[in-house]
């Protein structure tokens, strides 16, 4: 017992120039002269780039004003009152004002069911997902086409916005799941004609872009269809993102497939299960933990993606607000600077947060891995 | 006992009916048919639709539009081009405008995605933390929209000819463009061209025979020296003892605009710049995969064998790394030609914009142009990953 005390009592303190902030700086920016010269390249351009944008959104920026007049003046930074202005416009495009609270309870609803699901530690997760997956879509088209209930008929030719922008990503998301995890197995199936209509439509689908799958969705399909025959030029939009997620999902999900043991397949097919029960059971759960990153950047690609619709005549978040850019009304020369900026951040902070996300339940999940 | 019953006997065939039922192959075989009829009825319905819709309007289909006049005009062009050429002049402008862009971003988005990728990874906290901002903040706003902000917000708003930024080294940045300094070459140039031509040949020849040296006898030659002496060097040498025949034309304002040198157009500058710095933040996250999936033991065992830092990174670290970087690296270069596309947002004359946009719009025929298009990225999309599989092939690990 003496003799610990002892060697306690003797234990010295680090040496000074190893723990606290002054040696974290010599360690990580000053370690070398070149390592010094980078840091100070670093700092000359965090100043810059820090400098150049508080200046622009803050300092030289408008924050009140009717129209574009209050930004024209010389070295006009961002210019506020145009996104205040056409704030609405952003959020639901042209959908009547008088039923915008429809919209809004769609949000509203959707939130509801999302956070708690998303949300690890809150029970009574299988409910939840009914209500997401099923009950939830089916009240969200009734009240945002309307048309029954007494609600009045919103055509999708007037939505737009984040609106248009959330839905076409959801349905997408939800619509291209299911597909892609059917032609991920149609790939992996030892059924040869099977194996070579999904092979034949991932690897089409994957080596075109997709501006021209929305090409031929809003020029061809109407050719292919019988005449008489009209579909909604948002459908088709829907449809054409959906295929083209589809693919790309099938590619990861099929990573996921081939990194499952041999020995998990036979277990199954050994315990008598049949192929539905086998794949839904043991290995689908199995292999879709493995690629929830990739799952995820599929759908951050997908939400980006979301943004090309506008080149086929609809009018998204980016494109209502390219739309209102061409205002003359709001005519500056920082206008459209100020427009690409609020609709960039939009984006950014739902991509970053999905990212953010997955990062998150990726460590949960991989909690029994780690021994 | 070995009498079998009528009511046994149906139970039995009754059963072999239900086990034929269960047999996998009868069941595959069924799947099957049952998908091909499927298939095969959707696209007899389709083509049949299309072909009478296509009646209905009067549209005559085939390719014989392809050699009639266009009738309008394209802003860039890499070969002759003007408004009494064919269509199918007009495709061939847009197929390589398309491999223009594509071919000069890859190269841009390559070298920026490696030293952002490297910079995510370096001791320096700041630099690192710097690197990551850029990564996170470019991957996560959509191409179509920074495309937007460079063209219409960055490049549409420059000042008009007369008040151009100048540019270091004679060139200037206005709203129609950069213009830059063209080279003209003089009597005697050729020469110049021919000698760095065999410069290159000869340093090939170099490196191949160094290399076979180096297995048998372990001594080393100074490859790199000897091949920039002969490719930079000589052709320097000469082109100065011959008097420099090369001249730069300068871009010098005339009236309301400038006049000789070249010009980059706006909306070229404007793709280009968004699908590099959009690509890079992607290339440079596969890049730092890549180098922290070699493991540290290797990077270890070099120093420890007496290679410096860089050389250790140069010859044990980075050809690892290249294995785990490859093939996402192909894909990011598919996807920088795919998105390539989106040129017609912003009125580059590309394919999608010259061929799927006004040649279609001029002439209505929908499924041939579209067609065409898709097949012309399917191949490029073929053929790049065929070159990136056959380059992976060769980079990949020799196992026993």
């Amino acid at each position: 017992m003496v003799a610990d005390t002892d060697v306690a009592a003797n234990i010295e303190a680090p040496p000074r120039n190893t723990v606290g902030p002054i040696a974290w700086i010599r360690s990580n920016l000053l370690s070398s002269w070149s390592n010094a010269l980078l840091t100070v390249i670093g700092l000359y351009l965090t100043y810059q780039v820090a400098s150049a944008l508080i200046h622009w959104g803050l300092i030289s920026a408008t924050f009140t004003g009717a129209d574009g007049s209050v930004c024209t003046r010389e070295g006009a930074g961002a210019c506020w009152p145009f996104i205040s202005a056409k704030f609405a416009q952003f959020m639901y495009g042209r959908y009547p004002e008088a039923e915008r609270w429809r919209v809004d309870l769609v949000y509203l609803l959707a939130l509801a069911g999302l956070v708690p699901l998303m949300i690890p530690r809150v029970p009574g997760k299988f409910w939840n997902a009914i209500y997401v997956f099923v009950i939830f879509p089916i009240i969200a088209f009734f009240l945002l086409v309307g048309g029954v209930f007494g609600l009045l008929h919103v055509d999708t030719a007037l939505w737009g916005g984040l609106l248009v922008t959330l839905v076409v990503a959801t349905v997408g998301i939800a619509g291209s799941f299911p597909l892609g995890i059917l032609l991920a197995l149609g790939r992996r199936s030892k059924m040869p004609i099977v194996r070579w209509v999904s092979v034949g439509f991932i690897e089409f689908v994957r080596g075109v872009p997709l501006i021209t799958v929305l090409f031929m969705a809003s020029v061809m399909l109407p050719l292919f269809l019988p005449p008489g025959v009209t579909f909604d030029k948002l459908l088709r939009a829907l449809i054409g993102v959906a295929l083209f997620a589809a693919a790309y999902l099938a590619e990861v999900i099929r990573g996921g497939l081939q990194a499952i043991p041999r020995g998990q397949f036979e277990a199954a097919e050994a315990l008598g299960l049949s192929y539905g029960k086998k794949m839904g059971l043991i290995i689908l759960p199995q292999a879709l933990k493995l690629v929830i990153p990739g799952i995820v950047n599929t759908f951050i690609g997908l939400f980006k993606d979301t943004s090309l619709v506008l080149i086929i005549g609809l009018f998204d978040l980016l494109g209502i607000v390219q739309l209102n850019n061409a205002d003359s009304k709001w005519f500056s020369p920082t206008t459209a600077m100020t427009g690409y900026v609020f609709a960039g951040f939009v984006f950014w902070i739902f991509c970053f947060g999905m990212s953010r996300y997955s990062q998150m339940i990726e460590r949960r999940l991989a909690a029994g891995d780690r021994r | 006992m070995a009498v079998v019953t009528g009511d046994q006997g149906r139970a039995r065939s009754h059963h072999a009916q239900a086990a034929f039922l269960y047999r996998p192959e009868v069941r595959q075989a069924i799947y099957q048919v049952v998908l091909v009829v499927l298939l095969v009825a959707l696209f007899y319905m389709l083509i049949h639709n299309t072909a009478s819709n296509l009646r209905k309007q009067n549209i005559a289909s085939g390719f014989a539009f392809v050699d009639r006049t266009a009738g309008f005009d394209v802003s860039q062009s890499l070969i002759d081009f003007n408004s009494s050429m064919t269509y199918g002049r007009a495709f061939l402008v847009g197929l390589l405008n398309t491999l223009l862009v594509a071919g000069l971003g890859i190269v841009v988005a390559t070298i920026l995605g490696f030293v952002i990728g490297i910079a995510r990874l370096s001791t320096n906290w700041l630099i690192a933390r710097l690197a990551a901002v850029y990564v996170e903040v470019v991957r996560n706003i959509p191409l179509l929209l920074q495309l937007f902000f460079w063209y219409f917000a960055v490049l549409k708003a420059l000042p008009p000819p007369r008040q151009s930024l100048s540019v270091p080294g004679g060139g200037f940045l206005n709203v129609r463009g950069l213009y830059l300094p063209s080279p003209v070459p003089e009597a005697g140039f050729d020469l110049v061209a021919l000698i760095m031509l065999i410069g290159i040949a000869t340093s090939i020849a170099l490196y191949v025979w160094a290399g076979r040296r180096q297995r048998l006898t372990g001594q080393q030659f100074p490859v790199f020296w000897t091949s920039m002496g002969l490719i930079v060097g000589l052709p320097l040498l000469v082109h100065v003892l011959l008097g420099s025949p090369m001249s730069f034309e300068y871009p010098e304002l005339k009236g309301f605009n400038f006049q000789g040198g070249m010009v980059l157009q706006p909306e070229f500058l404007a793709l280009l710049l968004g699908l590099s710095i959009y690509t890079a933040s992607f290339i440079a996250e596969i890049v730092r995969a890549g180098i922290q999936g070699v493991s540290k033991g290797q990077k270890e065992a070099a120093l420890a064998i007496g290679l410096t830092h860089g050389q250790s990174l140069r010859l044990v670290v980075i050809p690892q790394a290249m294995r785990i970087i490859i093939p996402p690296l192909t894909s990011q270069f598919l996807n920088l030609t795919k998105n390539s596309s989106l040129a017609v947002a912003i009125g580059y004359p590309d394919l999608v914009s010259v061929w799927s946009g006004t040649v279609l719009n001029q002439t209505g025929q929908a499924v041939e142009v579209i067609l065409v298009t898709m097949c012309v990225f399917l191949a490029i999309s073929l053929i790049t990953s065929a070159f990136m599989n056959w380059f992976n092939r060769r980079m990949a690990l020799v196992e026993r």
